[in-house]
């Protein structure tokens, strides 16, 4: 019998499976039995973790903001089967304060961290809605619920990205796709390398689990929103943050 | 019975469900086959696929019928 939060013959494709958060994604997804589909701009970093995990992982290298590269995404996950999970996770930062910022540090968070979610959600929904069953994660941030400081166009599009998802989740719960946001809090990737250790202390001292997250913990979130027993949670947003911010 | 006709029945008996008694050329999506909006997207989709054209959207929201999809298809298919 399997167990609980199986992922035996389902694939899943996770953008962004490159960076720090996206690639424990992918393990944790394709540990559970779902087939990978990897994407993101750096081939190396991709092919490294397909060959870390062996069996069931796929490379599609792809700039999720181009034109296009949704649906050719998609399309290579359903030769593969059929598209059962999204985990939109690709994501960037260009911080500087609000009276400083350019319109292309906006307009570059925007179409990464929200349009390009879209296209990509959109893309998925055809195969979904045929099969009457599929699980869209969206990685959003405590910031776009909290706000913070610099981060005026992250925290837009991050907000976006809950809004995107309950509107979403309205319009295709009976037909058994669930769409959700899972919201990390501080988290050490490489997005976090940019801050200096007196930050990072300070960071941590605002954290009451006492730690910065692993991504692992925001991976393991994300797997249970992909499972089958998660059918009937959607339009959420799963806080995964140590108790930072409780909302 | 033109073969555009039987294409688009068949299309409407597979996504909606439905008795093919009941997909006559004047019976309404939504009032006679319980489609609903979404259903009617899902149907104008199909029809796109199976005829390569593209319906947009001012067209799809006229096509009420069984009839007004088979006349937009021979129209423009
Ligand atoms: N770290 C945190 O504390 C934290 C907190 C809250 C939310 N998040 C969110 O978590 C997600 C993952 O972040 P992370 O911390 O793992 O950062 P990361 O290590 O910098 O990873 C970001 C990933 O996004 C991919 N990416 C960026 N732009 C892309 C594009 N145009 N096309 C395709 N892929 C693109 C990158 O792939 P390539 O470089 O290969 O293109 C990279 O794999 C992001 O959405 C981030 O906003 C992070």
């Amino acid at each position: 019998m399997a167990g609980a939060f199986d992922l035996d013959g389902q694939v899943a494709v996770v953008t962004g499976a490159s960076g720090g958060i996206g690639g424990a994604i992918a393990r944790s997804l394709h540990a559970q039995g779902a087939t990978v589909v990897l994407t993101g701009r750096r081939r190396e970093a991709l092919d490294a973790l397909a060959a870390e995990l062996g069996e069931r992982a796929h490379v599609v290298v792809a700039d999720t903001t181009e034109e296009g590269a949704a649906e050719k995404i998609v399309a290579e996950a359903e030769k593969l089967g059929s598209l059962d999970i999204l985990v939109n996770n690709a994501g960037i930062t260009r911080d500087t304060l609000a009276m400083r910022m350019k319109d292309a540090d906006w307009a570059g968070v925007i179409d990464t961290n929200l349009t390009a979610c879209f296209r990509l959600a959109r893309a998925s929904l055809k195969g979904m809605m045929k099969r009457r069953h599929g699980r869209i994660i969206n990685i959003t941030s405590i910031v776009g619920v909290t706000g913070n400081a610099g981060q005026t166009n992250y925290a837009a599009a991050k907000a976006g990205l809950i809004g995107m998802s309950k509107a979403m989740a309205a319009e295709i719960a009976a037909r058994g796709i669930t769409v959700n946001c899972v919201a990390p809090g501080f988290v050490a990737t490489a997005m976090t390398d940019a801050l200096d250790e007196k930050q990072r202390d300070a960071l941590t001292q605002r954290i009451p689990a006492g730690r910065l997250g692993k991504p692992e913990d925001v991976a393991a979130a994300c797997l249970y929103l992909a499972s089958r027993e998660a059918g009937w949670v959607t339009g959420q947003t799963l806080h995964v943050n140590g108790g930072m911010a409780m909302i | 019975m033109s073969d555009i006709a039987e294409r688009v029945k068949k299309i409407v008996v597979e996504h909606l469900g439905v008795d093919e008694a009941k997909v006559t050329e004047n019976a309404s999506f939504v009032d006679d086959l319980g489609a609903d909006s979404l259903d009617t997207v899902e149907l104008v989709m199909a029809f796109e696929e199976e005829f390569g054209c593209e319906i947009p959207d001012d067209a799809a929201e006229k096509i009420l019928t069984v009839k007004d999809a088979i006349n937009y298809i021979q129209e423009h298919g």
